[in-house]
């Protein structure tokens, strides 16, 4: 028994030590990326080429995305305010759920297995086929070179593609509280208009979608570079990156939210 | 010390390994410009991990490596890069960028390190393609290139910047004979067409003994023979008979140690692993 306690215990440390390594490893990739930035971000196109490859093949999902889940707020919105006479402020509740809230978080879930994933596993594959190293023999920086457009590339894109989905979250809204079920469109809107503050509740959700996308952007092409040159490796880098994207998504949310709306 | 200006690579007492065991053990070679050196071993002997050495990607933990008298160890990022321009490497598999075009991964060099217009780059790409014979091939993606041919296009990119030193790790593996062939007299033609120095980290002694200068036979930690293709063909140290001849027994036993057949096969204790 005594036995069994000191390997559960052992396990649990070692597994701290990992996990407070991978932390600190992390921390200082994160400033290696930061240390290249005016040099990734003076070759502007390779970024805006990572923004295309990440960002702009992940407007389909975010588009229909937001679509359903406006609409789907909608309908349950409306089915709890109605019982309070209070249909009118739909647009609200829609509008400021998916700027606050949904918008960001979900986007950026979205975000970490669409794109997220396949950075992961380009730069795992690249670091497994040589040509990471390749490229350190011919005397270019692969964190400047690969990483840092990649990186920032998500950061850029992250609150665009946030700024879509509410925007089509909204929409879908409309379709369903104004078009189906008969809102009165013009308290819809101006209700929305008079309620969501521009700097309290549109800049925040974006400030917040600005932080996911470094944190994903991060934990993508940290997992990458850092991948195990085999098969087995590149496919847990993928994992991880999704798996640990989401839960610092949802953390960083819950961060935020507290310090951003608590009154 | 003094430094022969001759003397393009000097290791000097180089130990290197991972955690306690050692990889290497007082590893002493030196390499004259101009030459072609092929590094030979058995495998996991850390053939690549000298060219590694080299190239700076890894440090030495005892002994200094030294590249046209530069201590390679001591050199800084900037350093090390200043001096990885001046060297090229042809990696196993060619490791060309797979989401560049063929013109695009020979450009590479020349576009990340110098300022030079486009068009004379264009100028430049076509002509070191032309050395490898694949200038027909510029607009195709890599994952359209045979391997013999991937492997030349990475020796094109390799050599783009007119390297002192070109390292090869295994570039005759998994070739045709036609394109083995190919490529090694591609190697030694460009050695000596550009002045270069050039090592070579391969299985394939025939190969070998047929376009380099000198054969390193790399072994029990260190460098155990350095000879010439002639007076390794003619060798009767009986690990190096072993190892041109590819004999069965030898030195070199085929069965790695284990407890006796036996007691592994009927022993309880032994089934839990």
């Amino acid at each position: 028994m005594q036995r069994i306690v000191i390997d559960v215990l052992g396990d649990l440390g070692g597994a701290v030590i990992d996990g407070l390594g991978r932390l600190g490893r992390a921390a200082l990739f994160f400033g290696r990326v930061l240390g290249v930035s005016h040099r990734v971000l003076r070759r502007f196109g390779q970024v805006t080429r990572e923004m295309r490859a990440s960002g702009v093949r992940s407007v389909l999902i975010i588009v229909v995305s937001g679509l359903f889940v406006g609409m789907v707020l909608a309908v349950q919105g409306h089915d709890v305010l109605q019982r309070f006479g209070a249909s009118d402020s739909l647009g609200v509740l829609v509008a400021l759920s998916l700027v606050r809230e949904l918008g960001p978080v979900v986007t950026a879930l979205l975000f970490a297995g669409r794109a997220g994933s396949a950075i992961a596993a380009e730069i795992g594959l690249m670091r497994a086929t040589d040509q990471l190293s390749a490229m350190e023999m011919m005397a270019v920086d692969p964190v400047a070179r690969i990483v840092g457009p990649r990186f920032y590339g998500a950061v850029f894109s992250m609150p665009l593609l946030a700024a879509m989905f509410s925007v089509l979250g909204v929409f879908g809204a409309w379709l369903i509280g104004v078009r189906l079920i008969g809102i009165d469109a013009g308290s819809f809107w101006s209700q929305m208009q008079a309620t969501v503050d521009f700097r309290h509740d549109v800049l925040n959700g974006l400030l917040k979608s600005v932080v996911f996308g470094v944190a994903v952007g991060l934990i993508a092409v940290f997992e990458g570079f850092h991948a195990a040159p085999t098969a087995g490796g590149v496919s847990s880098a993928t994992t991880r990156t999704v798996v640990i994207s989401s839960l610092a998504v949802l953390f960083l949310d819950f961060v935020m939210t507290t310090w951003m709306f608590r009154g | 010390m003094s430094i022969d200006p001759d003397t393009l690579i000097d290791l000097d007492g180089v130990a290197f390994g991972h955690g306690r065991t050692l990889l290497f053990d007082g590893v002493d070679l030196r390499i004259k410009r101009g030459q072609v050196v092929a590094v030979i071993g058995s495998s996991g002997v850390g053939k690549t991990t000298l060219l590694r050495l080299i190239g700076g990607q890894i440090t030495a933990k005892a002994g200094s490596v030294r590249v046209a008298g530069v201590s390679v160890g001591r050199l800084d990022r900037k350093g090390l890069y200043a001096l990885r321009r001046r060297m090229g490497m042809l990696f196993q598999q060619g490791a060309l960028f797979t989401d560049l075009s063929v013109f695009d991964n020979v450009a590479f060099p020349y576009r990340e390190n110098t300022d030079l217009p486009e068009s004379m780059i264009r100028t430049l790409v076509l002509l070191k393609l032309e050395t490898v014979g694949l200038r027909g091939a510029a607009s195709v993606m890599p994952s359209q290139l045979s391997g013999g041919m991937a492997r030349r296009v990475a020796l094109a990119r390799a050599i783009a910047l007119d390297p002192m030193l070109m390292m090869y790790d295994e570039p005759f593996t998994g070739l045709d004979p036609i394109s083995l062939g190919m490529v090694g007299r591609l190697i030694r033609r460009i050695n000596d067409a550009f002045g270069m120095t050039s090592i070579i980290v391969t299985h394939d002694l025939n190969e070998s003994l047929l376009i380099a200068d000198r054969v390193i036979l790399l072994a029990d930690r260190r460098v155990y023979a350095d000879m010439t293709p002639a007076e390794l063909r003619t060798a009767t140290d009986p690990f190096v008979r072993q190892f041109v001849d590819g004999a069965f027994e030898g030195p070199v036993p085929f069965h790695q140690p284990a407890p006796p057949l036996a007691e592994d096969l009927f022993d309880r204790a032994a089934h839990r692993h």
